[in-house]
C-alpha cells in the first residue's frame, strides 16, 4: 500500500476514521489477512486505539485476523439458494476439498465458507470466488468446479515463480 | 407489455452502460434540465408530487424525507446511496449498478442538488467487488465529461461522489448502522430520533436513499410528476423492480407497474412453477416480511395492498416456494440468518433470535416438544416493538406467519419426530 493510495483514500472523507474500512480491505487484499503490522499501521495513521481497530475488524464477516486459503470459496446458504439445493452444494464442496465449511485445505489453496445472501438469488444456488459469481451451481457441477479452480491456481503459481513476488 | 422506466435501456441487447451509450440515450439531460429550470426547493416539490416512495424497504415518500433536511446553507449536508442490498431475496440494485451505473450517478446528482449536498457516498456491500470497480470507472468518466466535480455545467453547483465498500454485515443496510459503518465504526444501529435528516453522517443532516429510489429521479425530472404518478395507485406510484427467486421457471428481475398482481408477476413474468408443482407460499418483500399463501395470489404488489393482506412490500424480493418446501426448515434458515446478523445491542433481539433458531432447528431435526409451538410464539411476542432497530421485528414476524399458515406442519414434525419432507434440502 503506497503512501499515495493512503492519501487518495483519506482525501475522500472529512474525518480520517472513515478510511478504516477501505484501508482494511486494501491491507487484506495484499497479505491475504490482516497482519498485526497492518493493524498497528492503521491505528497509527488514523489516530485510533488498537482496540478501536480490532473491534471493527471482528464485527465484519469479510475481515480475517489469521491467514486462510489463497482463495476463498463462498457458498450461499440463505433461503433462495437453500430452496434450490445449497446444502447439497456445500456438502459436495466439503467432499471435493476434503475439509469442512470454515476450514482451509492442507495445501493452503482454498478456504471454504458458508455465507449469507449474496444478492444474486436469481441464479441460485450461488457460489462466489473473488469478484466472480457463479450460478446456478448444481451439486453435480462441484467436483469439476474445484478441478478448474485448482488448474487456475497452478497456472498463477507458475507465474509467480518467474515474477518477483509483490510484497506490498 | 407495460413500459419500463429504469430498465428500458437494458432492453437494448447491445447496451453496455458506458457513458457514451448513456449519453446517446438521453443520459445526463435531467440534471442539465434541473440545474436550468429548478431551484432545490422546486425540485423537492416535484419529487414530492410524483409520489415516489423509497424502494429500500420502508416505502417512505422521498420528497417528504428530503423536506426534513434543514435549509441552512452554512450546514454541510450528505447524501448516502444505500447499495448494501442485504435483504435476502433481493438482487435488483446490483443489476442497476452493473448495467447502467450512470443512471444511478445522475439520480445522486439530482438528490444532491435538491438537498444541498456537495459530497455523496455510495455504500456498497463489500462482497460486490465488481460493482465498486464499475462505479469508480463511471465516476471518473462522468467527471471527465463535466457532470461531476466543481461548477457542474457552469451552474455553480459542485458535488463529488465516492463509493465506499462495506465488509459483510447485513445490519449495515439499516440506515443508521450504515452511517456508523461509514464513519469507520462497528455497524450498530442508533436510537432514533434524531433521524439522519437532521443528525446523520458525522451528526450532520444526511439523506439515505436506496439505489432504485435514486434511479427513478432522472425520469421524473424529464417526464414530469404527473406522468410518474399515473403509473400504479394513488399511494404507490411508478414501477418497481421485483426480484423473483425460488421455485419458479424464470427467476430474475422484472420491472413492472408497482401494483402488478402477484399472480401475474409469478405466473406470467417469472414463468410459473417448476416441474408442474403447486405453489405453496410466497414471501413478497424479502425474508423479513410475513409469508402469504396461494389464496393471496390476486393481491397486488403495492405497499397498501400487501399490508392489507397481512404482509409487506419490503425490498421487492419475491421468494416463491412450491409444495415440496418444508416450512419448518424455511423458518430454521430464516432464523439462523437473523441470529447471525443481530448486532447484539438489544437483549430481546440478541436472545430472541438465538432461541428462535435453536427451537426451530430442534423441531426440524425431530427433537421438538409440544410446548415448543407456544414457546416460539412467546419468543416472537417478546421480540417485537421494543428494540433500537427493526431487525428484531423482522426476525419475529416471518416466523409468526409460518406458524399461522403452516402450524399443522410444525405439529407433524413434533408428533412424527422427523421432518415429513424427505427431499428437503436440509435433510
Ligand atoms: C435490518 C435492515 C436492513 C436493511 N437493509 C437495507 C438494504 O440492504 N438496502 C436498502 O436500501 N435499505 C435497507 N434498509 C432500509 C434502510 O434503513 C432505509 O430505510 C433505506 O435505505 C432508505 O432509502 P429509501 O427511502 O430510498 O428506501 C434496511 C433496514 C433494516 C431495518
Ligand atoms: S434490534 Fe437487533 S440488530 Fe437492531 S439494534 Fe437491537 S440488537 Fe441490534
Ligand atoms: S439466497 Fe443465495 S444469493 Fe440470495
Amino acid at each position: 500500500m503506497t503512501e499515495e493510495t493512503i492519501h487518495k483514500i483519506l482525501s475522500r472523507y472529512p474525518h480520517r476514521r472513515s478510511a478504516l474500512l477501505p484501508l482494511l480491505h486494501l491491507c487484506q487484499q495484499e497479505a491475504g489477512y490482516l497482519t498485526d503490522e497492518a493493524l498497528r499501521l492503521l491505528s497509527k495513521r488514523l489516530g485510533l486505539s488498537p482496540t478501536q481497530v480490532v473491534e471493527v475488524v471482528t464485527f465484519y464477516d469479510m475481515f480475517h485476523l489469521k491467514p486462510g486459503g489463497q482463495r476463498e470459496i463462498w457458498v450461499c446458504h440463505n433461503l433462495s439458494c437453500s430452496l434450490l439445493g445449497a446444502e447439497k452444494v456445500v456438502r459436495r464442496f466439503e467432499e471435493a476439498l476434503g475439509i469442512g465449511a470454515g476450514e482451509t485445505t492442507q495445501d493452503g489453496l482454498f478456504r471454504l465458507k458458508r455465507v449469507e445472501c449474496l444478492a444474486a438469488c436469481g441464479i441460485a444456488p450461488v457460489v462466489q470466488v473473488g469478484a466472480e459469481y457463479y450460478g446456478p451451481v448444481s451439486p453435480q457441477d462441484v467436483a469439476q468446479f474445484v478441478e478448474r479452480l485448482r488448474a487456475q491456481s497452478a497456472v498463477s503459481n507458475q507465474g509467480s515463480a518467474f515474477l518477483p513476488k509483490a510484497d506490498g | 407489455m407495460s413500459e419500463k422506466i429504469l430498465t428500458k435501456r437494458l432492453e437494448n441487447p447491445g447496451y453496455g452502460g458506458t457513458i457514451e451509450e448513456h449519453l446517446a440515450t438521453g443520459g445526463y439531460q435531467a440534471i442539465a434540465k434541473a440545474l436550468k429550470e429548478h431551484t432545490p426547493a422546486s425540485l423537492i416539490e416535484l419529487v414530492r408530487r410524483s409520489g415516489l416512495r423509497g424502494r429500500g424497504g420502508a416505502g417512505f415518500p422521498t420528497g417528504v424525507k428530503w423536506g426534513f433536511v434543514p435549509k441552512d446553507p452554512g450546514l454541510t449536508k450528505y447524501l448516502v446511496c444505500n447499495a448494501d442490498e442485504s435483504e435476502p431475496g433481493t438482487f435488483k440494485d446490483l443489476d442497476l449498478i452493473m448495467r447502467d451505473p450512470h443512471q444511478l450517478l445522475e439520480g445522486i446528482l439530482l438528490a444532491s442538488y435538491a438537498i444541498g449536498c456537495q459530497t455523496a457516498y455510495i455504500y456498497i456491500r463489500g462482497e460486490f467487488i465488481a460493482g465498486a470497480t464499475i462505479l469508480e470507472r463511471a465516476i471518473k468518466d462522468a467527471a471527465t465529461h463535466g457532470f461531476l466535480g466543481k461548477d457542474i455545467l457552469g451552474s455553480g453547483f459542485s458535488v463529488e461522489i465516492h463509493p465506499h465498500r462495506g465488509a459483510g454485515a447485513y445490519i449495515c443496510g439499516e440506515e443508521t448502522a450504515l452511517l456508523e459503518s461509514l464513519e469507520g465504526k462497528r455497524g450498530l444501529p442508533r436510537l432514533k430520533p434524531p433521524f439522519p435528516a437532521t443528525a446523520g453522517l458525522y451528526r450532520l443532516p444526511t439523506v439515505v436513499n436506496n439505489v432504485e429510489t435514486l434511479c427513478n429521479l432522472p425520469h421524473i425530472v424529464l417526464r414530469g410528476p404527473e406522468w410518474f404518478s399515473s403509473i400504479g395507485t394513488p399511494k404507490s406510484t411508478g414501477t418497481r423492480i421485483f426480484s423473483v427467486s425460488g421455485h419458479v421457471r424464470r427467476p430474475g428481475n422484472y420491472e413492472l407497474p408497482i401494483d402488478v398482481p402477484m399472480r401475474e408477476l409469478i405466473f406470467e413474468h417469472a414463468g410459473g412453477m417448476r416441474d408442474g408443482r403447486r405453489l405453496k407460499a410466497v414471501i413478497p418483500g424479502g425474508s423479513s416480511v410475513p409469508v402469504l399463501t396461494e389464496q393471496y395470489l390476486d393481491t397486488r404488489m403495492d405497499f397498501e395492498s400487501l399490508a392489507k393482506a397481512g404482509s409487506m412490500a419490503g425490498s421487492g424480493g419475491v421468494i416463491v416456494m412450491d409444495e415440496s418446501t418444508c416450512m419448518v426448515r424455511t423458518g430454521e434458515v430464516v432464523a439462523r440468518f437473523y441470529h447471525h446478523e443481530s448486532c447484539g445491542q438489544c437483549t430481546q433481539c440478541r436472545e430472541g433470535t438465538a432461541w428462535l433458531h435453536k427451537t426451530l432447528r430442534r423441531i426440524e431435526e425431530g427433537r421438538g416438544r409440544k410446548a415448543d409451538l407456544d414457546l416460539l410464539l412467546d419468543i416472537c411476542e417478546n421480540m417485537k416493538g421494543k428494540t433500537i432497530c427493526p431487525l428484531s421485528d423482522a426476525a419475529a414476524m416471518p416466523i409468526e406467519s409460518y406458524l399461522k399458515y403452516f402450524g399443522d406442519e410444525f405439529e407433524q414434525h413434533i408428533v412424527e419426530r422427523a421432518c415429513p419432507f424427505a427431499s428437503t434440502d436440509g435433510s
